[in-house]
């Protein structure tokens, strides 16, 4: 789960992390008293999505920049006016951009010189690591591939914590010194405590910078949380933004589906996730495009195979259905009811190719055989993918 | 004959009185496997009925463990509860415990990888369907069913089967069986970015088993196990091997249905897996349908008899 930048503050600051003074606004009216918390002078006014490149993105009615700095509050006041309501496209929303409901007013800091600081899980340890650098506010992912050097991490030990050696490791090749490096220091053990005790998937910090009078500040926050950890941190789920999210997206997590929008026109339904990645894979391979994944579970049942067609058939791009079940465990008949049912009460006109394999298979596929549908039955994968592809072409 | 397991292998049950656990502890005890013991907290001395099936339940693994003499666990607990299930089994001293549960909180899994350092316990999961090692039997009944795959599609054979997700290795198996092709184990190590259990532990393994003769190496999107095991099979291993990768198709940054399965950069992609399996003497599976026809290429390359 991610929530907005303002939010990651808010929580960096209960876990004394330094941030710059901010407050956020979801209406006009608010613009005033949101403004009178900070003091006069150079204000940054923040459009809040959850996606990045808000700096560089464009809004629909082509005024640019999602985040601004201005020489008063007067301007920010008129800045956040062009932002709040209106859309914002950039190179992570997609071409739909994201309506800005909320803007985040901070003061603007004076930077002295940034840094990057992020921690989260590295897989091949199954340890946090803290990872830094000192060339900050770009793409961290560039600075790994030009100047590798320049990446720090530091693995934790997860039976005792981080350790203060470590940190003093960090902050020397940082190069910090003084009141730099006694703030520094205890920024990243208090964003440390943050990340593990809320369950954070990843805390990025881009930049983090100093200033002239020797604060560290975390000037941008993006953070994280492990979905599996959230039934322990009540108080993180009441951030979830649903407006962020697929309205699809949302309805499917209800039937207990897992669904992600993709481009394409060949919708999928299918059980098992590594399987249906692979049903995406495999129309692709024989020249079509999935409009989406769509995992029903290990357990379908009647209903949520039905939920499953109506969230499929909501994607206007769909122009057909591929249906793939390994019918392990579950009995393929009570699938295959499922679908007769579903296509029924949708009024389904699609193309719709299904392949049954596995328990009670042979049953499945007569009572698929007896509905009348209009429905195609697939042999193997690789027959009822390119069955579907050649219906759509 | 199999890896880790084998058809005389004594199972017991953590969760076996929740509705998920019970399901399958029918399931295998159908299938013929030995699974002496259930363990739930506060059921000790209540007992497991199925059919003339009457498995004794026990209040912790030590006590289940001392009674039956089972050496293996298999873990249905719920996800807030299991990272101190898994951890009961290494206490216990088991050989092997086997978490079935999905949505355990990534956390509690660092720290219980961490606990088990050291410990003579291997971890199989979590997120995973479990282990098959085929009995001799019709539908290869009288086999060791760790799990909730469906045994019924196995037959008692010399291929290995490794995987992350479990639908694909039951895809695997099915197109092997269909064709007539055996297996000598099937383990499914589980979706989640922090697993006991390797790629590379089972490949290892398999190398080393002299009844398996061939294997099946399945991954997907996210993290460099396959990229690991890969290396080591072009540096260690002989026999044919078969690879396959899910998630070409993924946008980046998307988490694919597995907690595990997110393209984090460039070096975890479909095709950046693909071409270290290529690069390493894999055969790679074109798609999921090509799995057991890719084996059989590797084999027929190298001369080995897989049947």
């Amino acid at each position: 789960m991610n929530i907005h930048e303002y939010q990651a503050k808010a929580l960096f600051e209960k876990y004394g992390v330094p941030v710059p003074k901010g407050a956020p606004a979801k209406t006009p009216e608010d613009f005033i008293n949101a403004l009178a918390e900070l003091p006069d002078g150079p204000t940054m006014v923040k459009s809040q999505i959850h996606a990045g490149g808000r700096g560089k993105g464009t809004f629909t009615d082509g005024f640019k920049g999602g985040v601004k700095f201005c020489k008063t509050k007067q301007e920010a006041k008129e800045m956040a006016g062009k932002m709040l309501g209106n859309t914002l496209v950039t190179l992570q929303t997609g071409p739909a951009g994201r309506k800005v409901q909320t803007v985040y007013f901070t003061v603007a800091s004076d930077i002295k010189k940034e840094y990057y600081l992020a921690i989260l899980l590295d897989r091949a340890t199954s340890r946090p690591v803290i990872v830094a650098s000192t060339e900050g506010g770009v793409e961290i992912e560039k600075v790994a591939h030009q100047t590798p050097e320049k990446i720090h991490k530091v693995f934790v030990d997860p039976a005792y914590g981080l350790a203060d050696f470590q940190v003093r490791d960090l902050i020397f090749k940082l190069g910090f010194a003084g009141a730099e490096a006694k703030n520094a220091a205890k920024l990243i053990r208090n964003l440390y405590a943050c990340f593990w005790e809320t369950d954070a998937a990843m805390v990025e910090v881009n930049p983090l910078i100093t200033t002239p009078t020797g604060e560290v500040l975390a000037l941008d926050a993006k953070v994280s949380f492990d979905d599996n950890a959230l039934f322990r941190h009540p108080e993180i789920v009441s951030l979830r933004d649903l407006n962020e999210e697929d309205p699809k997206e949302i309805e499917a997590s209800k039937y207990g589906l897992n669904y992600i929008a993709l481009d394409g026109n060949i919708a999928c339904l299918v059980n098992g996730a590594g399987l249906a990645m692979s049903t995406m894979d495999i129309i692709k391979h024989f020249g079509g495009t999935p409009a989406n994944f769509l995992d029903v579970g290990g357990g379908a049942s009647r209903e949520q195979v039905v939920a499953a067609f109506k969230i499929i058939l909501g994607d206007k791009n769909v122009k057909g259905i591929l249906v793939n079940i390994f019918g392990g465990i579950m009995d393929c008949n009570v699938i295959a009811q499922g679908i007769v049912d579903a296509a029924k009460e949708v009024g389904l006109k699609l193309p719709l190719v299904v392949r049954l394999e596995g328990n009670n298979a042979v049953a499945g596929k007569a009572t698929l055989a007896a509905s009348g549908l209009a429905l195609v039955n697939g042999d193997t994968m690789a027959d009822s993918a390119q069955k579907i592809v050649k219906l759509v072409a | 004959m199999s890896i880790l397991i084998s058809p005389a292998t004594k199972i017991l049950i953590q969760g076996i009185t929740g509705e998920f656990g019970a399901r399958h502890t029918r399931l295998s005890l159908d299938y013929g496997t030995q699974v002496v013991a259930g363990v739930t907290p506060g059921k000790g001395g209540q007992f497991f009925e199925h059919g003339t099936h009457r498995v004794p339940i026990f209040n912790s693994v030590a006590d289940a463990a001392k009674a039956t003499g089972a050496t293996v666990s298999a873990i249905f607990v719920p996800p807030p509860f299991a990272a101190d299930a898994i951890l009961e089994c290494s206490d216990a001293g088991l050989d092997l415990a086997v978490a079935i549960t999905e949505g355990i909180p990534i956390r509690d899994m660092v720290r219980v990888k961490r606990a088990m350092a050291g410990s003579k316990t291997r971890l199989v999961g979590p997120n995973c369907p479990g282990m098959v090692a085929p009995g001799p039997g019709k539908d290869s009944h009288g086999g060791c069913r760790i799990g909730i795959a469906p045994g019924y599609i196995n037959k008692q054979g010399h291929v290995g089967v490794v995987s992350r997700s479990g639908t694909l290795t039951y895809e695997a198996v099915f197109q092997l069986t269909t064709k007539g092709i055996g297996q000598s184990t099937t383990v499914g190590i589980g979706g989640d970015p922090v697993n006991g259990t390797s790629h590379l532990d089972v490949i290892k393994l398999f190398a080393a088993d002299p009844d398996t003769h061939g294997i099946i190496l399945i991954g997907e999107i996210g993290g460099n196990a396959e990229v690991e095991a890969a290396r080591w099979i072009k540096a260690n291993c002989q026999k044919p091997v078969a690879g396959f990768i899910a998630g070409a198709t993924a946008p980046a940054g998307r988490r694919m249905g597995h907690a595990g399965a997110i393209v984090g950069g460039t070096e975890d992609t479909a095709a950046a897996k693909i071409a270290v399996f290529k690069e390493c003497g894999i055969e790679v599976a074109v798609t999921p349908s090509d799995m057991a026809d890719a084996l059989l290429r590797s084999a027929k390359a190298r001369g080995v008899k897989l049947s």
